[in-house]
């Protein structure tokens, strides 16, 4: 479904702190599966994420999503793409903050301008659905982190996107609540849709729900396991 | 088209909710904006409508003054110019006027003489101004004493007080006799102090003043059409001196707003990526920031036009009287009516809206048009 | 999994936050086109009323805007060396003088 070919990144190219941060990486991803990228810090493996996730361009080499290629792609329809395709949950949960759990679950349809109503209802309905209806017109500074979590879950799952990209995120939970999403993972993995995980937490890469495991070392693919 | 509206919609629904997170900085920044635009329209309205109100009275006003000069100082003016003037061709009418200053030491004020020419009261009789009868409490009927030229004691006993709606010209008339005139201030019969003509052929007003200074060369003519472009000077020139007198909040405003809308804090930036990853373009961006000034400086704009407006022609420019009067006693009161002039109107607007929402579109631009993967570190 | 539309209750639904703000704007924006139709109306219907008049009857050039000093009392009339007393010695000195600048006509050489 994702295709890399020969996919590099370089940051300040041309200057005396360039940083070659992936290396002529060569990838399919497939449909409905849950693939994690593991690997330290500086690995390239959050880059990786974010070219596929298609946040940055590739500094050469091709990204294909089914069979359409991106790269080539003016900001535009990037843009549309990303937001029709993927869903992401960041590090640090990235709300906006100020603003309560409802608003910012339903940012992300804001350009698309639905029918406000009906937007609220979709909203309302995935709160519900990760236990955080109650929640809804709180302030997103006073959430847990647990919940904070499930926000940006639902945030992500908005304008249901086929593809699910979260980075490191079991990174800011502890054990109980770091299951409780690998469990969500797998839900949401059986519902249809594809899960492409960044994490160096064993735990993760562990989870039942988990197809496949890529390692990655200095912006190279190390290891390409898959786990039944 | 309707999606359209829809997203903008939205996107002021995020602009607010933005700005509702630091409500006391940004109702401050409004209050203080509005103040301004607030000061700026009053001070434009005031001076529009005393332009237009000052061109609206004078145009009745005689089309030539004829005036004596002796050694560069106005001088009484002999009767028998009005004879030379007589054959000059164009003029319509022309008659000797009469009036003059006086200082009353009593309440420290400057009034104008004048002896009208026709209805003149009649000997020992004054029609006295609306504002002079308000600062000396005087009713009909009262007296007024004054110290003429010669030392003595001149009593007056008032006849008529003029109408209030004409305060804006006769505010501090004193409307007398030709004798009493004459002998208040010892001015031989004979002498006027200066003369009015009419001219009743506009075009030809200029011409009948070169003749003028040809055939009287000890004297000057002021020409009516100069009186109204003085004025009309004279409020624009003053405007610019509020407005200069202004520019020092006007520049501390502007540097506070630039600081508060230019440049953007590490906060601002990743919110901007954040909004980015999750499916804003660009263009969604630099709307929403638009929004945002556009909203502000509008709300400025219109809250303090209107207020301008109320205060000006509902309560009488309230606030400028104390700045107006000065020093002087007689304040004539008058009810400035509206003259709005759509271009001053315009400007104002222009100036107001649109260097803030610029102020705050600009500084985003690189922020809202680089991809957004810094967010993901 | 999507449950009832029923169940979730409408007190979840606020007012849309922007509304307020727009509708503040739109009253302001109507209310400043009142006021340029007032402002339009009234010019129309205005009269010079008793002012005009009694110019006319007396001949009056100026109006009684400034009164403390005689020479912005009649600003048309001014003498030529009176408009320039400004300075901190001059007997009538008046802070009209400092606004008003000399006619036209008489800062010509």
């Amino acid at each position: 479904m994702i295709r890399l070919e020969a996919v590099n990144k370089i940051f300040n190219q041309g200057r005396p702190n360039e940083f070659c941060a992936v290396r002529d990486v060569t990838l399919d991803l497939y449909a409905e599966h849950a693939t994690v990228l593991r690997g330290p810090s500086g690995s390239g493996k959050t880059t990786l994420l974010a070219m596929i996730g298609c946040l940055s361009r590739p500094t050469s080499g091709r990204i294909f999503l089914a069979e359409k290629n991106l790269s080539g792609l003016p900001e535009r329809f990037m843009t549309e793409v990303r937001r029709k395709t993927f869903g992401f949950i960041f590090q640090r949960f990235n709300l906006i903050q100020g603003l309560n759990v409802l608003e910012n679950v339903l940012l992300p349809a804001y350009p698309l301008a639905p029918d406000h109503a009906e937007l609220q209802q979709r909203g309302m309905n995935l709160l519900e659905q990760f236990d955080m209806a109650t929640k809804a017109h709180a302030k997103v500074e006073w959430l847990s982190g647990g919940e904070a979590q499930r926000a940006a879950i639902c945030r992500a799952l908005l304008n249901d996107p086929q593809i699910l990209i979260a980075d490191e995120p079991t990174a800011n939970l502890d054990t109980h609540l770091a299951q409780e999403f690998m469990r969500n993972i797998g839900k949401l993995k059986a519902a249809g849709r594809t899960i492409l995980l960044t994490s160096h937490d064993p735990m993760v890469a562990e989870a039942d729900c988990v197809d496949r495991v890529i390692t990655m070392r200095d912006g190279q693919i190390q290891e390409d396991r898959y786990v039944a | 088209m309707k999606h359209f509206l829809r997203r903008q919609r939205y996107l002021i629904d995020f602009t607010v909710a933005s700005l509702a997170r630091r409500m006391g900085k940004n109702l401050g920044l409004l209050g203080v904006y509005t103040l301004i635009v607030f000061l700026l329209a009053s001070v434009m309205l005031f001076t529009q409508s005393l332009r237009h109100e000052a061109s609206l009275l004078l145009v009745n006003a005689p089309e030539v003054v004829v005036q004596r000069m002796l050694a560069g100082r106005h001088e009484l003016i002999p009767e028998d110019y009005l004879q030379r003037i007589g054959k000059v061709r164009g003029v319509a009418a022309m008659y000797g006027r009469l009036w003059g200053y006086f200082y009353d030491p009593v309440v420290q004020a400057n009034y104008t003489l004048m002896v009208p020419r026709e209805h003149a009261p009649v000997s020992g009789e004054v029609k006295v101004g609306h504002a002079i009868a308000r600062t000396r409490g005087l009713g009909l009927g009262d007296f007024l004493s004054f110290r003429s030229a010669q030392g003595q004691s001149f009593a007056f006993r008032v006849s008529e007080i003029l109408s209030s709606d004409s305060e804006l010209v006769s505010a501090d008339l004193l409307l007398v006799s030709e004798d009493d005139f004459r002998t208040f201030f010892g001015i031989e019969p004979g002498l006027y102090t200066d003369i009015a003509l009419e001219v009743r052929n506009p075009k030809e007003v200029r011409k009948v003043a070169e003749k003028l200074t040809v055939l009287l060369p000890d004297t000057r003519p002021i020409l009516r059409e100069e009186i109204l472009r003085t004025y009309d000077a004279l409020f624009a020139w003053r405007q610019g001196i509020v407005f200069v007198l202004l520019a020092g909040s006007l520049l501390a405003f502007v540097i506070f707003a630039w600081d508060k809308a230019s440049g953007l804090s590490a906060e601002e930036k990743r919110e901007i990526g954040i909004l980015k990853a999750i499916g804003w373009d660009t263009g969604d961006v630099i709307q929403m920031k638009f929004w945002e000034g556009a909203l502000v400086s509008l709300g400025a704009f219109l809250l303090g036009y209107l207020a301008a407006y109320g205060h000006i022609f509902f309560f009488d420019a309230a606030l400028f009287a104390p700045v107006l009067k000065g020093w002087a006693v007689l304040y004539p009161k008058f009810h400035p009516a509206p003259f709005i002039d759509g271009l001053q109107v315009a400007t104002l607007f222009f100036f107001t809206v649109f260097p803030y929402t610029v102020a705050t579109v600009v500084p985003i631009w690189r922020a809202a048009t680089t991809d957004p993967d810094a967010v993901m570190r | 999994m999507p449950t009832n539309y029923d169940t979730i209750s409408k007190a979840h639904y606020r007012l849309r936050v922007g509304t307020l703000p727009l509708i503040l704007l739109g009253l302001g924006l109507l209310i400043f086109a009142i006021s340029l139709l007032d402002a339009h109306w009234r010019a129309q219907t205005l009269q010079a009323g008793t002012g005009a008049a009694l110019v006319a009857e007396l001949g009056l050039t100026d109006l009684a805007l400034f009164t403390e000093a005689r020479y912005t009392r009649h600003l048309s009339q001014a003498d030529r060396h009176s408009a320039f007393q400004d300075h901190p010695l001059a007997l009538d000195h008046f802070p009209s003088g400092s606004l008003v600048p000399p006619p036209e006509r008489l800062r010509q050489p």
